[in-house]
């Protein structure tokens, strides 16, 4: 059986001067936490928008394979894209405080979803509603119902999001750091509530994140993103036992371990900004701050395999 | 809220008795108005007389005072004039005003909410800079000027239209066209801008990841966001436009209060221009609070 | 991010700038025409001669070649006159400006810049400046005291000058909570000098943009009152008293109307082009 979601090289460019994405590969299987981390400004939003087919004004997407349950995504038209959003795969955004509609209430905006793809009454659906109100730890899912986005907090907002994402029961569940925007009390509660709600419901999860500490505790499998491109994928446990690349190698290097790490050993960090990269750019994107870096790398990089689904993107052997 | 609409209250108040006194103020401009009611044959007995029949022997303030106690409780005096009460003068005319208002505000917010829908859904294309190129060209058309090629066009020429008067509801066609041409860019600009800030807003991302149809985010989500500013600035566009309908009830020879002020004017017949000045105020006041309650009941956010 | 904006400003700012230099060609030829008026006039504005009224244009069959844009009802050479009629525009355009800007300007810094009661005070009056109706109130001052230009001008200036108030106000408001006004504050500078010195150039571009703004909203107005009979007394050749006087003959000769309400419409339209480009050129996008 195919992968939930299966995305080879991707590329995403804004009216030709720059490209966001530039061949980022990743599968996500069903059931399955896929956390995809890097600094900002990689991709990791540009990607999780181009899958869904939701790019800002003149942004393009191309990829040599962007399958959903093995539909092929590239192949349909607005409206068939239309009908799978929001149904078998939903997205939740970084910025709750936003991401609501002002002037509706939130049941108008939770029902509306379920409405439009599942065609059923409105009775149905705001018991739905409040229903996923409460699965999400909603309290008075009534109350809430009726009220507007401005009366809510930012995290009781993030919730409504997510309850809304969940209307129609989805497969694929995209969030896009869910977290950023808040408190980082209630940053700890949307996640353990997404990582609970993953597991019972058996959702497929692309977790969009920078922060390593959540994908140590909730990811199956990890995507490292540097400047575009996908360079490591692995099982969680054995990315941070193994990395390959330089830049995950950095990465682990910048989070405190407790226990791991010694008192007089100075906490990582990797020198340098991510580069600015337009079509046409060749070889590594992270070779100008790598300390490994020598003249093959900015030729063609060669994709290496560590073990079994571990796949990396770097000239140094395994 | 309550507390709010109280405050604006007390400023509406405030700006009506301040307009008061400027109306006031602006007829005893001109020195002595039994000199000019009386005319330029009347000799100086005549004008005494005129100066008692209209009580304007009497101290300024007291005039005043005795116009501020009038008008409060809807006594606007008599025309000199048409000899009549200013009050059914202006209640007389005011239907006809108010229609060609109503009439130029409708036909204005037909045609500028979906132009300027149009042009924010095309963005940059030439259809953008066209509609663009019309509210320009709105903005620099002098209505007395449009309104009498209008005339020429379509009354005379082709005979589509009555020319003046007030007769029928096609005698309101033309003035309304061109009292809308002067609100249209403004208000095609408004929407065009609040279209584009709400289609690159997060919650029209929101709604397009829930996979809504393209007519249910752009009317539902994106439009109900961007017509707040714009109803609420139409409703005090109506003010401005009562107040400009002199020179179009001129033009077409509608008989409104425009008219009537116009008349006055020429007439030397003061009660009418300053209670027709605070009438218009008045009605002004009263629209801008219209326009907050606009406001409040289309934004959740200043409901509270 | 930077880099997607450009993309968006590209093809239009190509478009907008064609429109500003269109704006500035024609703003420039009123100043030469309003500037030079008496010298370059084929003729003299004010002589009559009934033995050649109404004289058609260039275009139509019939023109006299001394008479470009043929005579008006009293024989007078049209194209004399709209020359002479731009220089009374352009005067009071500018002159209203002036006048309406001092006003304004001084009302809304001191609204932005002091706050408080002061700024009570100041969205007060421009309320109720708001609330009067411009053109009965314009048409019932020059009724009442009898049309000459200084009084156009100077009630116009008192009427208009609602917009320089409500920019200065918002824009000095903004200016005061910057970090170099705090700054000058601290050096010890007096609240004259913050303010000529740190507060007015920085809003001065807004300034500019509104004044361009205002002088078309002048000319038009001045254009109407004159059109109505109570703005520039006649025989001076203003553009509204030129419709206004030939509104009866525009039926029969609609070139009549046509030429001075073009002109009109051109010099509005031209201004506005330029305070938008100004407007795009500063920065300086407001709401209004």
């Amino acid at each position: 059986m195919s992968a939930l979601l299966d995305v080879e090289r991707l590329e995403v460019g804004f009216g030709g001067r720059t490209s966001a994405v530039r061949g980022a590969s990743l599968t996500v299987e069903r059931g399955e936490t896929h956390c995809l981390v890097g600094e900002s400004g990689c991709g990791k939003s540009v990607t999780a928008l181009a899958i869904m087919n939701l790019l800002a004004r003149g942004g393009h997407r191309t990829a040599q394979r962007l399958t959903f349950q093995g539909d092929d995504l590239l192949k349909l038209d607005d409206r068939g894209m239309a009908r799978l959003r929001g149904n078998a795969m939903a997205m939740i955004f970084q910025e709750p405080m936003t991401s609501l509609n002002p002037a509706y209430t939130i049941g108008s905006q939770m029902t509306e979803v379920m409405r439009r793809h599942k065609k059923v009454s409105q009775r149905v659906a705001i018991d739905r509603a409040a229903d996923l109100l409460g699965q999400v730890g909603i309290t008075a899912p009534g109350l809430r119902l009726g009220q507007f986005p401005h009366q809510l907090s930012g995290g009781l907002r993030q919730r409504v999001m997510i309850a809304m994402a969940l209307m129609c029961e989805p497969q694929l569940l995209i969030a896009d750091e869910p977290t950023t925007a808040l408190d980082v009390t209630v940053q700890a509660q949307i996640l353990r509530l997404l990582a609970q709600l993953q597991r019972d419901l058996g959702l497929g999860l692309l977790l969009i994140t920078h922060d390593l500490g959540i994908v140590a505790r909730i990811a199956h499998r990890v995507s490292v993103m540097y400047a575009g491109e996908v360079v490591e994928s692995a099982a969680t446990a054995q990315l941070f036992a193994d990395p390959k690349h330089p830049y995950t190698q950095g990465l682990l290097r910048c989070v405190p371990v407790p226990g791991k790490q010694r008192q007089d050993e100075p906490l990582g960090s990797i020198p340098g900004t991510v580069p600015r990269i337009g079509p046409g750019f060749e070889g590594c994107g992270f070779r100008d701050r790598c300390t490994f870096a020598d003249a093959t790398c900015a030729h063609a990089v060669p994709h290496q395999t560590a073990a079994p689904g571990h796949d990396y993107l770097c000239r140094l052997a395994p | 809220m309550f507390r709010f609409l109280v405050r604006r209250l007390i400023v509406a108040l405030l700006v009506a008795a301040t307009v008061m006194t400027l109306a006031f103020i602006l007829t005893r401009l001109s020195g002595d108005l039994a000199i000019s009611i009386a005319g330029p044959n009347a000799t100086a007995a005549d004008i005494e007389a005129v100066r008692k029949a209209y009580g304007l022997d009497r101290p300024v303030l007291e005039q005043f005072l005795d116009w501020v106690g009038r008008a409060v409780t809807g006594d606007l005096g008599n025309s000199y004039f048409f000899q009549t009460r200013v009050s059914t003068l202006i209640a007389e005319r005011m239907p006809v005003t108010l229609t060609l208002g109503l009439t130029g505000l409708s036909l204005a917010l037909l045609i500028s909410i979906p132009m300027g829908i149009l042009a924010a859904v095309r963005e940059n294309t030439n259809f953008d800079r066209a509609v663009q190129m019309v509210a320009l060209i709105g903005q620099a058309m002098p209505s007395f000027w449009l309104g009498l090629l209008l005339m020429i066009v379509f009354g005379l020429s082709l005979g589509w239209l009555p020319i003046s008067g007030t007769g029928s509801w096609e005698h309101f066609v033309m003035p309304g066209i061109v009292l809308a041409f002067s609100a249209v860019p403004a208000l095609t600009r408004l929407t065009r801008a609040g279209m584009i800030q709400a289609m690159a807003s997060d919650y029209i991302r929101t709604a397009r990841a829930k996979g809504l149809s393209r007519a249910s985010i752009l009317l539902k989500h994106a439009l109900r966001n961007a017509a707040i500013p714009v109803v609420a600035i139409a409703a005090v566009q109506l003010g401005f436009m009562l107040g400009g309908s002199i020179v179009i009830e001129q033009v077409f020879a509608l008989h409104g209060v425009g008219f009537l002020a116009w008349e006055s004017i020429a007439k030397n017949d003061f009660p009418v221009v300053q209670a027709v000045v605070l009438v218009l105020a008045v009605i002004y006041v009263a629209l801008t609070m219209v326009s907050d309650l606009l406001n409040a009941v289309l934004d959740p956010r200043l409901r509270a | 991010m930077s880099t997607a904006v450009a993309v968006n400003a590209g093809p239009r700012r190509g478009w907008k700038s064609a429109g500003t230099w269109i704006g500035a060609v024609i703003v420039g030829l009123a100043l030469f025409c309003a500037i030079f008026a008496p010298l370059i006039v084929p003729h003299d504005p004010f002589t009559q001669d009934l033995n050649r009224r109404l004289l058609v244009p260039f275009w139509m069959e019939g023109h006299n070649p001394d008479f470009i844009l043929g005579t008006d009802q009293l024989g007078r050479d049209y194209l004399s006159r709209l020359i002479w009629g731009c220089r009374i525009s352009m005067l009071i355009g500018v002159t209203v400006t002036i006048v309406s800007g001092v006003i304004g300007i001084t009302i809304g810094v001191l609204g932005g810049f002091f706050g408080g009661r002061i700024d009570d005070a100041v969205l007060f009056a421009i309320t109720t400046r708001l609330s009067i109706p411009v053109v009965l109130v314009a048409l019932a001052v020059v009724g009442l005291l009898g049309t000459s230009m200084t009084l156009l001008v100077l009630t116009l200036g008192l009427l208009l000058w609602d917009r320089f108030a409500v920019v200065a106000r918002s824009t000095s408001m903004q200016v005061r909570n910057l970090d170099f006004v705090a700054a000058a504050w601290c050096a010890g500078c007096s609240r004259f000098r913050v303010l000529s010195r740190e507060v007015l150039p920085n809003i001065a571009s807004h300034l500019v943009v509104v004044a361009t703004l205002e002088v078309a909203l002048a000319i038009l107005l001045e254009a109407t009152l004159s059109f109505l009979g109570l703005g520039v007394p006649p025989p001076l050749p203003s553009w509204g008293l030129m419709i206004a006087e030939a509104k009866d003959y525009m039926f029969f000769s609609p070139w009549v109307i046509v030429i001075p309400g073009v002109a009109l419409f051109v010099l509005v339209l031209g201004i506005n082009l330029l305070g938008d480009g100004l407007r795009d050129a500063f920065g300086t996008r407001s709401r209004t």
